[in-house]
């Protein structure tokens, strides 16, 4: 096990650093002048000299490298154009909201999608598993934030059940509850669909295998093997392939936030961008980029830690 | 967001012999009702986006301000929009930008991805360790805010848009591609053709090709929602498609900014988006029952 851990530590940690080399030459390797791109062609010679050393553009490309990096390590992750504000603190600050959200969504699609994934695999082909097969392909390409303004528009303002922007006044519970039910709904919707396929697919395949076939000689009903003892198996490269997917319900839970004004990295980013706050974004996306690599890991970490096969092979 | 990318990519070991007919296969893709449905109305919205001039009643672009937000009508089937303009007209010329970036999006991805896999299979060991941590690395930058990063950066365009697409789906191309490379490597046939003097591109051509046709269109199904979808997300914050073309995403942009006053607009603007992205998610699964039972659905 330890070397295994320390094997997927260095990897997460190749990943991190190449994913901000790749952004460092994309952010600073613009072909063309990057301070006339950001500023627009109307931009005086006086703002764009400004807008160069507010970026360190004037150093030549190692230097600002080796700066980039180096205040990374330190956790800064420069200042935003117009207030002048840390960004690290703007994104952290901005960050729970949006966790909260993703998680929330990722939550309750776990409590359905797993039942689902359950009874779609007790009797495949059947016309339960054939159904939930139709919903559940049918739900994970549709775009999170297209439910949320369908349910937007039939809950809040057709019906007027649900509030409809906003997370709720600080301090009351149940209003933010309120608040979180159209946004979870659709962030989690397509994930629902995308775990009972896994669990669905899983669940067969461990169904196959040896020691299933002996509970079966014993005579332990079907019922009984599937959810006592397969399942905990079938479970274990779920979580795995959940981490994988992380990326994109962050993305999914970003937009819906735009779309219920909800505070979180979302409207921080749609703000950002439409005065090309280029720090703000970037910093982001470093930021999202940690705790995608992170989670990884701990999913990967998990995996291993409940299934020793994993550890052998790796 | 689509989730369907991350699905069956894991690069399905090749089978070298044995492909069934391609007649057998069409019969079993006819057999599936599903899959056929989703062809035909994929098939109808490629004619939209080829005839859109022929199909869409109205222009999409004339502004009638006496028309404003009219409710949808026999006149205008869809209704009209804040600045008077048929809906269903921007709603069929939408689907030519829509079908526009997402095929130009996936195949600059498996032209990007595809390159990158080849180098990958062919080449030393350390080669293809750095390329597999470069394309970890392309998949851990998480994709909306890494494209405001982006666009904020180079201003938003559809070569941008192009660009950020090929650059965040190649590494799923590079998975099957190098996976596929590195199987038929140690392959018996190959290396027979191989000792007989058969040249590289000839193996590529012969074994290469065949073995992942079938994989990669499944992907590229698979992955056309998905962009899809970005699109119509990033058209939505006015980063994507700008105006005044018609886009869906540009739509339901303007439809949120009226959702009280005319939520017709945003409803309308949305269908197509559902249309599409299950439509060519159903299609890919059909063309992955066919072509590429082994990523399967588990059985």
């Amino acid at each position: 096990m330890g070397s295994y851990v320390i094997r997927q530590v260095c990897l997460a940690a190749g990943v991190l650093l190449t994913a901000v080399i790749i952004l460092f030459c994309l952010i600073y390797l613009v072909p063309g002048d990057p301070a006339t791109i950001a500023l627009g062609p109307r931009a005086s010679a006086e703002q764009k000299e400004l807008f160069r050393q507010q970026m360190g553009l004037d150093q030549p490309v190692p230097v600002q490298a080796l700066r980039f990096l180096g205040n990374l390590a330190r956790g800064d992750l420069g200042t935003d154009l117009l207030t002048r504000q840390p960004v690290a603190a703007l994104v952290l600050g901005a960050l729970p909201k949006t966790i909260v959200l993703a998680l929330v969504g990722l939550g309750w699609a776990i409590l359905l999608g797993i039942p689902l994934g359950c009874v779609s695999a007790l009797r495949p082909n059947g016309w339960m598993d054939r159904l939930i097969g139709l919903f559940s392909t049918g739900v994970i390409a549709l775009p999170s934030f297209l439910l949320a303004i369908y349910s937007l528009i039939l809950f809040a303002v057709v019906l007027g059940w649900l509030p409809a922007m906003g997370a709720g006044e600080p301090g009351d519970l149940g209003d933010q509850i309120a608040h979180l039910v159209l946004p979870a709904f659709a962030v989690g919707l397509g994930w629902v669909g995308y775990i009972a396929r896994l669990v669905r697919a899983s669940l067969l395949e461990t169904l196959q295998e040896n020691h299933i076939r002996t509970y079966r000689a014993f005579g332990i009903s079907d019922m009984r093997i599937a959810l006592r003892f397969a399942l905990p198996i079938a479970m274990i490269p779920v979580v795995a392939v959940i981490g994988v997917g992380l990326g994109n319900l962050l993305s999914g839970a970003v937009l819906v936030e735009v779309v219920f004004s909800r505070p979180g990295l979302g409207s921080l980013a749609h703000t950002a961008v439409t005065s090309r706050n280029s720090p703000v974004l970037v910093g982001t996306v470093l930021v999202t980029t940690l705790l995608y690599v992170g989670a990884n890991l701990a999913t990967d970490l998990i995996a291993a830690l409940l299934d020793p096969r994993i550890r052998k092979e790796g | 967001m689509a989730l369907t990318s991350e699905i069956g990519t894991s690069g399905a070991p090749a089978t070298p012999a044995g492909t069934p007919p391609a007649w057998s296969g069409a019969r079993r893709f006819l057999a599936n009702p599903v899959g056929l449905i989703a062809l035909v109305v994929v098939v109808g919205l490629a004619i939209c986006a080829l005839f859109a001039p022929w199909i869409a009643p109205y222009d999409p672009v004339k502004i009638a301000p006496r028309l404003r937000f009219q409710p949808p009508s026999w006149e205008h089937w869809l209704g009209t929009d804040q600045l008077g303009r048929d809906v269903l007209s921007r709603v069929i010329y939408g689907t030519g930008v829509a079908l526009k970036v997402a095929l130009s999006g996936t195949l600059a991805a498996l032209a990007l991805g595809a390159g990158l896999g080849i180098v990958a299979g062919l080449g030393r060991r350390a080669v293809d360790g750095a390329l597999l941590l470069l394309c970890d690395a392309m998949r851990s930058l998480p994709l909306i805010l890494f494209a405001l990063a982006i666009i904020a950066i180079y201003g938003p365009s559809l070569t941008t848009l192009i660009g950020i697409i090929a650059f965040s789906m190649a590494p799923g191309y590079f998975r099957v591609v190098r996976n596929q490379v590195l199987v038929l490597r140690s392959m018996d046939f190959v290396t027979a053709s191989q000792s007989m003097g058969a040249s590289l591109p000839r193996i590529a051509l012969t074994h290469l090709l065949p073995n992942l046709l079938g994989p990669i269109i499944v992907l590229i199904a698979m992955d056309i929602p998905a962009v899809i979808g970005i699109e119509s997300g990033l058209s939505f914050l006015g980063q994507g498609i700008q105006p005044p073309d018609p886009s869906w995403g540009t739509m339901l942009s303007d439809g949120y900014s009226f959702i009280r006053q005319a939520p017709h607009l945003a409803i309308a603007a949305g269908l197509p988006v559902i249309v599409s992205t299950v439509a060519f998610t159903f299609l890919g699964e059909a063309l992955r029952d066919v072509l590429d039972p082994k990523s399967g659905r588990g059985r």
